[in-house]
């Protein structure tokens, strides 16, 4: 198999309300999918389910063809499958300098080490160096993240998930609480990934959609409604129709 | 961390992180300690080892986020792994018993982690207390290894080199328990730097976003428990070694509860705030049941209460917010 993500037929509901409904996708490398769809489509349960923090109630998970369904987050992170948080989730007294050092430290195998700091260590700086400067956050390296701003909080956010070098990253509204000056930064940063890396984005700005995406998947209610070109997108009669509200709110599960 | 300027500031920042300040401090007290209180160095001492128990609960609580009400079953395994060892076996050479006691402590370490780490937030605190529980129990059944409630006794400390002998005045137990502290908060403020330490402040503070980082924050918590057990024994082997009595209550649920007390007082999270929370309130508890011995505790109590509702973080941490404050203000 050549995908490097495949879900099978997932199924999850919140007490009666079918959040996602039998939803199937794959990711090949080089992907550049869009996931879009109104607020409350089940959109950010889909990456919990994906990446293990929700169990499904049906359903598999493959990275790269080996079954995940029965493992842990971290060991799927392990494999390759990172995400990014809708809402930040970063450590408020640690700096962004130290959040992505300890990225680059997990991902090697180091984050145990019990003597030394990272910052005797050439080739993390240097590393964690480039990242916080591709996102603009060079400046801030030293601040503890309760000092920042949420914008720069999103940035640093995906320069943890950049940091883990990702085989399939799920970007769960990065742009969201980013000011719209910068939201060119995220795109440069989306530019910079790795071609042969797999990338779904989750976003509402359809600019940014668009420029990004070669494929794009409409979830509402649940179900995959649409998936193929962003040019196809905006034709698209159901796609409308879930925008115009009448696939808004997800619908009761049979 | 290095900065760029590289000046004068730079330097004393570098030497803070390193706890050279914390470790001169530490010796400077202890000789104050030695010659102005000549004939109280075994309260001191006594001090020193609960210090390494407070230090204990704060690599677990302050570090790892874990709660924890059962701490002293490290603390007693260790006094009771060292007492047991010259008692029964005849092993009185005095370094020998404290690594058998950071042995046992870090055993302890790794048994109660086992069954803490099991739950989170109110369940685990209930776990704490019913392993600390449950270890005073058998330690009381033990009676023939552990001498029971009348306490461990014939434990006969060596020479320290063959040469110290441990004298009536306690002043060889005083300087190896500094010596001790010395080196376990030296090797803690590397721990606590390092990559690992680092980790485990993510646990504390997030442990969804660690895993999302590929990191387990049990696999981090049940390293820090041991590592945690070790400290604490060492803890309870100068206990048994300077008091040359092992009791139950090395290993109870009181000892447990006050030296997370005293990791309050001074400030969970930090090597510091944990010696000083152990000094002021041995000193305070000393000083004010001498003078008050009926009322002391709702004194103790008094002053917790004060502590926790004026200075939340803490006697240190509430400090260094305050010297953070105004430095800030000075340079604006
Ligand atoms: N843990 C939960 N328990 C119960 N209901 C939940 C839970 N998580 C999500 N839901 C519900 O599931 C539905 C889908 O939520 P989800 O967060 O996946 O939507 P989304 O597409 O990401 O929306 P948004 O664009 O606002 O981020 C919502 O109706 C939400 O209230
Ligand atoms: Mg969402």
């Amino acid at each position: 198999m050549s995908a490097l993500l495949d879900v099978i037929h997932l199924k999850k509901s919140f007490g009666g309300l079918a959040v996602t409904n039998d939803v199937s996708l794959s990711l090949a490398p080089g992907d550049r999918v869009a996931l879009i769809g109104p607020n409350g489509a089940g959109k950010t349960t889909f990456v919990n389910l994906v990446t293990g923090n929700l169990k499904p109630d049906q359903g598999r998970v493959l990275i790269g063809g080996e079954d995940v369904s029965a493992m842990k987050p971290a060991e799927r992170v392990k494999r390759g499958l990172i995400r990014s948080f809708q809402v930040t989730r970063l450590f408020q007294d640690m700096t962004p300098e130290e959040h992505v050092a300890m990225a680059v430290l997990q991902r090697d195998g180091r984050s145990g080490r019990m003597f030394g700091h990272y910052a005797g260590k050439r080739q993390v700086m240097e590393e964690v160096g480039s990242i916080l400067d591709l996102l603009g956050l060079s400046a801030l390296a030293h601040l503890k993240v309760r000092e920042i701003a949420y914008g720069q909080q999103r940035l640093l956010e995906i320069a943890v998930a950049m940091a883990l070098r990702p085989k399939v990253l799920l970007l769960d509204e990065p742009a969201a609480g980013v000011p719209h000056s910068e939201t060119t930064r995220i795109e440069k940063a989306l530019d910079m990934l790795p071609a042969e890396l797999a990338v779904l984005m989750i976003d509402h700005d359809m600019d940014l959609v668009f420029r990004f995406a070669k494929r794009v998947v409409v979830l509402a209610a649940g179900t995959v409604i649409f998936d193929g070109s962003p040019q196809a997108v905006t034709a698209d009669q159901r796609v409308r129709e879930a925008y115009l509200g009448s696939y808004g709110h997800a619908g009761s599960a049979a | 961390m290095r900065t760029q300027d590289g000046s004068s500031r730079g330097l004393v920042q570098a030497l803070a992180d390193r706890g050279i300040f914390g470790i001169l401090i530490i010796i400077l007290v202890g000789i104050a300690g030695y010659y102005l209180l000549p004939n109280n160095l075994a309260l001191l001492t006594r001090i020193t080892a609960t210090a390494l128990l407070v230090l204990s609960i704060d690599l677990v609580t302050g570090y790892c986020g874990v709660a924890t009400l059962g701490h002293a079953a490290l603390f007693g395994a260790g006094a009771y792994g060292a007492g047991i060892a010259s008692a029964h076996f005849g092993i009185n050479e005095p370094i020998s018993m404290t690594l058998i006691g950071a042995a046992a402590g870090a055993l302890a370490g790794l048994i109660s982690g086992f069954v803490i780490l099991r739950a989170h937030g109110l369940a685990q605190l209930v776990l704490s207390i019913a392993v600390v529980h449950l270890a005073h129990e058998a330690a009381n059944k033990a009676s023939g290894w552990t001498g029971g409630s009348d306490g461990l006794s014939g434990i006969a400390p060596g020479a320290i080199f063959g040469v110290f002998e441990f004298d009536l005045w306690g002043r060889t137990a005083y300087v190896y328990g500094i010596v001790l502290l010395v080196l376990v908060f030296a090797l803690l403020k590397i721990l606590v730097r390092s990559p690992f330490g680092m980790l485990a402040r993510g646990v504390r503070e997030d442990s969804l976003r660690i895993a999302a980082m590929g990191a387990s924050a049990h696999s981090v918590q049940m390293r820090m428990y041991v590592i945690s057990g070790i400290v604490a024994g060492i803890g309870g082997a100068l206990s048994a070694i300077s008091t040359q009595v092992v009791g139950l209550d090395s290993l109870s649920f009181t000892l447990s509860a006050q030296s997370l007390v005293m990791l309050v007082l001074g400030g969970v999270g930090s090597l510091y705030g944990a010696i000083i929370g152990t000094v002021v309130f041995m000193f305070f508890e000393d000083t004010v049941s001498a003078a008050n011995p009926f009322h002391w505790l709702t004194i103790v109590g008094a002053l917790l209460i004060l502590v926790v509702l004026f200075a939340p973080k803490g006697l240190y941490g509430s400090a260094i917010a305050l010297s953070s404050r105004l430095t800030r203000r000075k340079s604006a």
